[in-house]
């Protein structure tokens, strides 16, 4: 190396690199570096030797402790289940919904427990909280669709609505179409003014009675056991614009569905939930305000 | 040191160093990659993961032409949170067929693995529209125009026939490619017929458990978003966990399993 001299401050060699008089010191690492380097190193192939690690063949090295991320997992998942079975997971899955939300102790754990499953489950349609959305019911007021007491809300949320499930919901809503347009008018004004609570007598109003009162009522309260919701409130899936065809009215909404239905669907849940977190959600669900 | 010596040569001969360098890159990617061909237990076998159908496989196309993989993963891994969110955790066998796969890395939206009859069709629908609309905290763009996009399934055929290049064997249809004759001939007149809702039963005994259209509430025109919802709606729905047996005991289940 050329012109390798001691430096007189450091103590130390300069690396014999010149540069417009600037010379560099070849200053060693610092020694607590060093070994950390080499602590590395050596917690590596530790690592090797404990965990699963190297691969030969049609296997690999197990490792001395036979590590496995699932068994790991499994356990934590086991342990888990053991505890809420110890403290409230057994008297849940042994009581009925009604039972679950009379008893004070109960219901704390199936409204915390209901409140995280709906957020994740329910909430994309039926919005935070269960306020609802255009075409989705809202479920924190007292119209119900298929009901809304204890059982009904259990039954709606384990097999669903018009899905494959055996035992989902299932009534539709006929199409009118064959009607005269005439008659779907005023039918169409007649329950555009339900809601409003000045639906006019008339022509609509007995045809109506004639085709419609079977599942929405006479009066248009609705009908849960058909499914038929009620028309005389302001608590619709399409009340008017801005809200699923945004720029049709109310009466538009309601000639819609008279030609051509438009049939909400729900998933089955209870292959997807157990049957404890249903009667968790349901409890919750009946809680929000509407609870029958 | 002697050692450091040699290092100086390396450093000073750049095409020495390339050379070098190139080696050590080959080993590195040869220890990391070449046991996942060779260790029997990369994939477990797993019942009921069959190839997408025509019209799912058009779905998935969409999904990573727009890009869906930048925000959603589709890999849920074995953590208790992630498990009470999503559901049981991913198995490699259930992206065997995917060419790529949409794992992905970054979740600004939620895990999608098994997203396929967590929702409604409509509410699909609604939300690729306009995500705010029903989730109104969400910051996911709109994909309005999949609804006012005719499928372009001209070359769907064509499409099955690459894959079965490039693609995992199916032995549930007895072939080692991914799709049967019968699959590729019928592969037009499946995609029509699943979003249409005709001919459940024919296409389900090629593609078990596909969910039947019309998704999107227009029967009549095959659009984009009927090809998207499809796939959204089969997506992690295949294997039934109630009858898989988890390798918790490596060395005796692993054993049955994965051999």
């Amino acid at each position: 190396m050329a012109n390798v001299e001691k430096d007189e401050v450091s103590g130390q060699h300069t690396t014999g690199h010149e540069w417009d008089g600037i010379k560099e010191l070849n200053s060693p690492l610092p020694s607590w570096w060093v070994w950390v380097f080499y602590a590395t190193i050596i917690w590596a192939i530790a690592y090797w030797i404990v965990y699963p690690s190297i691969p030969f063949g049609t296997g690999y090295f197990d490792g001395l402790t036979d590590w496995n991320a699932r068994e790991v997992h499994e356990k934590q998942m086991a342990k888990i289940a053991q505890h809420k079975e110890q403290t409230w997971l057994a008297q849940f899955r042994e009581a009925s919904v009604q039972k679950i939300a009379k008893d004070d102790e109960l219901r704390q754990y199936a409204m915390k427990g209901g409140e995280v499953i709906f957020g994740d489950n329910c909430a994309p349609c039926h919005g935070t909280g269960g306020a609802g959305n255009p075409g989705f019911p809202t479920l924190v007021d007292d119209a119900w669709i298929w009901g809304g007491s204890l059982k009904q809300i259990k039954q709606t949320v384990t097999h669903g609505i018009r899905n494959s499930d055996a035992q989902s919901r299932a009534s539709q809503m006929p199409a009118f179409g064959w009607m005269s347009e005439k008659k779907q008018n005023a039918i169409a004004e007649y329950v555009a003014g339900l809601a409003k609570g000045n639906a006019p007598d008339g022509a609509g109003k007995k045809a109506f009675e004639t085709n419609c009162a079977t599942c929405h009522g006479p009066d248009g309260g609705g009908m849960t056991q058909m499914g038929g919701p009620p028309l005389n409130d302001r608590i619709w899936l399409c009340p008017g614009r801005g809200t699923c065809v945004p720029e049709i009215s109310a009466k538009q909404h309601v000639l819609r569905q008279i030609q051509n239905p438009k049939h909400g669907n729900m998933p089955a849940w209870g292959n997807r939930l157990s049957d404890a977190e249903i009667k968790q959600v349901t409890v919750w669900v009946h809680a929000q305000g509407g609870g029958q | 040191m002697s050692l450091v010596n040699h290092h100086a040569k390396l450093e000073k001969n750049a095409i020495l160093l390339m050379v070098a360098i190139f080696i050590t890159v080959i080993i590195g990617g040869l220890v990391e990659i070449m046991p996942l061909f060779t260790i029997k237990s990369t994939i477990e076998p797993v019942g009921n993961v069959r190839p997408y159908s025509p019209l799912e496989l058009s779905g998935r196309n969409i999904y990573v032409r727009e890009g869906c993989y930048l925000c959603h993963s589709q890999m849920i891994r074995p953590f208790r949170s992630e498990r009470e969110r999503y559901g049981h955790y991913s198995l490699a066998a259930e992206s065997m067929y995917g060419h790529p796969f949409q794992w992905g890395s970054k979740r600004t939206g939620p895990d999608l693995a098994r997203v396929g009859g967590k929702y409604s069709d409509e509410w699909h629908v609604a939300h690729l529209k306009d995500p705010q609309s029903v989730v109104p905290e969400s910051v996911m763009p709109g994909y309005s125009h999949l609804a006012d996009t005719r499928l372009d399934y001209g070359n769907i055929q064509e499409h099955l026939e690459t894959l079965n290049v490039v693609g995992m064997p199916n032995p549930k249809e007895g072939v080692d490619t991914m799709y049967s004759q019968t699959m590729v001939e019928k592969a037009k007149a499946d995609l029509e017929n699943q979003a249409r809702g005709n001919n459940a039963k024919g296409i389900r005994s090629r593609y078990p458990k596909a969910v039947m259209g019309d998704f999107d509430g227009k029967p009549k025109t095959i659009t984009e978003m009927d090809a998207m919802v499809a796939y959204l709606q089969m997506l992690g729905t295949l294997v039934d966990f109630t009858s898989w047996e988890k390798g918790l005991n490596k060395t005796e289940k692993q054993e049955k399993l994965w051999r």
